[in-house]
């Protein structure tokens, strides 16, 4: 017997999670991985938050605790505090009981699960993305039934928001459609809107009744406060329109493999969300039953206690502090070397990652001479840099910027 | 224009706002949905506040004094854990490690087909996850198969199958009159599938009815399977839950990898290591090479990642640290003997009270079926009886969860099911 799946093709490396098996596979001493988004300490490690630990030690000392399974929405107290988190203690969305929130697998998860609501119960299909957007966005979306459309955001030349472009195509898109906004912290350009434009992106999408859909990956790691990165949601939810919100602390809370994360829907009426919620329990039930309690279960210790609370927003703060850092550290020494062109844009930008502008054939330079592993788009993570590495980085850009072929 | 219009209306903050408070929901037209059949259940049984109450409803394990039980080789590996690793993504695939341990158990610890690398695997959330993976994965390849599905099966099937967009078909299984193998009707359905067809088989301990075929019959359903040419893919959720033996609940696995299929597998380790809430699990599918299973892992890695991207690291953690230390490996074998001999004991026990209470039906069933489950035979009406006369919990279909049986509680669940059955 042959087998049924003898003519399947080897499927290509993921963009961006292959960056880090490239950079794996590379023997060279001297070597920096920009690929992936995930924080590194000064020291190039990965970094458990001490609050974490802290958590963790609580779980695993507590006997009582046990394995059952979660309802199909989650860990309901996580799921409260996340509302909070990000609409604010005191919402009245949350207040009216108008929000329904299920925990999801990180953000991926959250944006799938709501993806696949909208699928089964909107009677709009399509959904706009901004140009660029992180690379695992539309497959999310159309492996959910949605069709995807781009809207404009970046603007090469600036290095910075093509805010005309985007209100033209915000303005052209059918009343009703889904609009994908990152919340903060924009992934992979890092170019955000000022709060004037957001509200006036508020009030184009609310007049053309578009349904805003925010990716909030990077609440509190942007800027260093968790309210001022979570603004351009709560303006919106406070003019007394839906959407939707998926969370994500991957990066806040570093519990990127725990897979934490939330959906919320931000509904009219209280008996809307209700029905809202039961729902969401036909997406999830047939994709994994219920969500994974470890992670959420140390999210919620830190979220209800008003210590561990604070302990968390320092070593928030900390890591959006460094990360400013490196930014301010690699723009002077571009600018100590004299690389062509404004570097401005990598001090303008926010939260983890620079689009360096540095085209593909540049990238393709700096990895074979430099090894230093990014995506092809020229998205770097500055979370891999540190103090150290940040001179042998510029060495490299410079050279990919001034080479004569 | 739509600029000029915007600046000049610069507010911040609450602002009138063009048309968002007007307007009505856009959810306003969604239905309630109905409460999960079996998650519904322990909702109203938490709800009851009766002294008596029993719950046999959902399938998680109980101890003798009903609670539920974190194994000793489970918390001692979450010591281990805590504190030492960083919470890193895990690969699209999962943790390398785990999977390498689960393919062992599922198809051998010295299998060939390990040694050759001709097993496609990754780690999935839980059974549920590995299921639903595959079912994405024979949309998307195998676009004009169908799902031969049991009756009955467990209900999260058809749904799995159904978001996954696969057609769905059903064969024989249960025969309500002998509460056991409707065998002659199975191989009929079996032989008059077109060929090519993908048939749902559980490997042990069959979810809801506790039925399972004899390792004769699934030989011959083996024989009569590679006959058509149909694809075999194993939903196994109770290996070591059924018998107690690990190898001996993967049988029905062994005997098709001995006939040559090509088969798939999802394991899950939400019982059997009761790790319920942490959704550890693996989807494997066997294929012809090693080329073709790196190929098609990389393609089941392309449908995990617009799921959630890749999967729980805190589950696999426990099952690798489990799995990889022998004294470890050893204790987890043994707890699981003592959770399936626990539930065995249950079995004989109530079936003996059923008898000693002059029961004029039949219940040799309890102790033939095997796993979590005992498809009691109770009608629906019968069943609500038990819940509102006895404040007995247990999904309507009258499966019984034997986990939920203690000895504190099984002469009460006895006579109970003897007062509405013995007019029956």
């Amino acid at each position: 017997m042959a087998s049924v799946f003898a003519s399947i093709v080897q499927a290509p490396e993921d963009p961006i999670l292959g960056v880090t098996v490239a950079y794996n596979k590379d023997s060279s001493p001297i070597k920096l991985n920009l690929g992936v988004g995930a924080y590194r300490t000064e020291e190039g490690k990965p970094l458990v938050l001490n609050v974490v630990r802290k958590a963790e030690q609580l779980l695993v000392n507590d006997l009582s605790r046990v394995k059952e399974y979660l309802p199909i929405l989650g860990l309901a107290e996580f799921n409260k505090l996340s509302a909070k988190l990000i609409l604010g203690d005191d919402s009245p969305a949350i207040q009216e009981n108008r929000v329904a929130t299920a925990q999801c697998l990180s953000g991926t998860g959250s944006l799938r699960v709501g993806a696949e609501f909208l699928a089964k119960h909107y009677h709009e299909r399509t959904i706009y993305i901004p140009l660029p957007t992180w690379g695992n966005h539309p497959k999310v979306f159309t492996m959910a039934g949605l069709s995807v459309k781009t809207y404009r955001y970046y603007d090469p030349t600036t290095r910075g928001l093509d805010f005309q472009g985007l209100l033209e195509d915000l303005g052209a898109a059918p009343a009703g459609a889904i609009v994908l906004l990152h919340a903060c912290a924009h992934n992979p350009t890092g170019v955000d809107p000022t709060v004037e434009q957001w509200e006036q992106i508020r009030q184009l999408m609310r007049s053309k009744g578009l349904l805003p859909f925010f990716d909030s990956a990077y609440q509190g790691f942007a800027s260093g406060s968790l309210d001022t990165d979570a603004q351009p949601v709560r303006m919106f939810v406070a003019d007394g329109g839906e959407c939707f919100i998926a969370q994500s602390y991957a990066k806040n809370m570093g519990l990127y493999g725990e897979r934490v994360g939330a959906l919320s829907i931000v509904c009219k009426a209280a008996d809307v969300a209700s029905r809202v919620e039961s729902q969401l329990k036909l997406v999830i039930r047939p994709m994994y039953s219920n969500p994974p309690i470890h992670g959420a279960s140390i999210a919620a210790t830190i979220l209800k206690n008003s210590d561990m609370y604070n302990e968390w927003k320092v070593e928030l703060k900390a890591m959006a502090d460094r990360i400013i850092s490196m930014r301010k550290q690699l723009f002077d020494a571009l600018t100590a070397k004299g690389t062509p062109g404004d570097w401005s844009h990598i001090i303008k930008q926010i939260g983890m990652f620079t689009f360096t502008g540095l085209n593909s054939d540049q990238v393709a330079f700096m990895t074979k001479e430099y090894h230093i592993y990014m995506t092809s788009d020229g998205r770097i993570s500055m979370a891999g840099l540190s103090s150290s590495t940040v001179p042998h980085l510029a060495d490299a850009i410079h050279a990919a910027v001034t080479r004569s072929c | 224009m739509a600029i000029r219009r915007a600046m000049s209306g610069r507010i911040m903050g609450r602002t009138t706002v063009v048309g968002a408070r007007s307007m009505s929901s856009w959810w306003r037209n969604v239905e309630p949905a109905p409460k999960d059949p079996i998650l519904g259940v322990t909702e109203a049984f938490l709800a009851d506040p009766h002294p008596d109450k029993v719950n046999v409803g959902v399938g998680a394990y109980r101890d003798d004094n009903g609670k539920p039980v974190v194994l000793e080789c489970v918390r001692e590996a979450e010591r281990r854990i805590a504190g030492n690793l960083n919470m890193e993504y895990l690969p699209m695939g999962g943790s390398v490690k785990m999977v390498e341990e689960t393919l062992k158990l599922a198809y051998g610890e010295n299998s060939e087909l390990i040694k050759d690398k001709r097993i496609a695997a990754v780690q999935a959330l839980s059974g549920t996850g590995a299921c639903r993976l595959f079912a994405d994965f024979q949309k998307r390849f195998r676009p004009d198969s169908q799902i031969y599905i049991p009756v009955p099966t467990w209900a999260n099937h058809h749904n799995i199958w159904r978001d996954a967009q696969v057609p769905q078909k059903t064969y024989h299984y249960y025969h309500p009159e002998s509460r056991g193998l409707d065998f002659a009707a199975m191989m009929d359905d079996i032989k008059n599938a077109p060929n090519g067809s993908v048939f749902l088989l559980h490997a042990c301990a069959h979810n809801p009815t506790g039925v399972d075929p004899s390792e004769e019959q699934w030989r011959e359903i083996s024989q009569q399977i590679k006959a058509k040419g149909h694809f075999a893919f194993f939903d196994m959720a109770y290996q070591g839950f059924a018998s107690g033996d690990p190898e001996r609940d993967a049988k029905s696995i062994r005997i098709f990898l001995e006939d040559g299929h090509y088969i798939g597998i999802a394991q899950s380790y939400a019982k059997n290591m009761g790790l319920y809430g942490q959704r550890v699990g693996c989807l494997s599918v066997l294929c012809g090479d090693e080329k073709e299973a790196v190929a098609v892992k990389s393609q089941l890695q392309q449908l995990a990642r617009p799921m959630y991207s890749n999967p729980p690291v805190h589950g696999a953690l426990i099952v690798s640290t489990i799995l990889n230390d022998p004294d470890l490996k050893k204790l987890w074998l043994k707890e699981v003997k003592v959770m399936a001999d626990r539930i065995i004991g249950m079995r004989t026990a109530l079936r003996e009270s059923l008898e000693n209470l002059g029961s004029p039906l039949s219940w040799k069933h309890i102790t033939n079926q095997i796993g979590m489950f005992c498809y009691s035979g109770l009608t629906p009406e019968q069943v609500d009886r038990l819940t509102n006369e006895f404040h007995i919990y247990l999904t309507r279909n009258g499966r019984i969860s034997m986990a939920g049986v203690t000895t504190g509680n099984v002469e009460y669940l006895a006579n109970a099911i003897h007062k509405v059955t013995k007019s029956a």
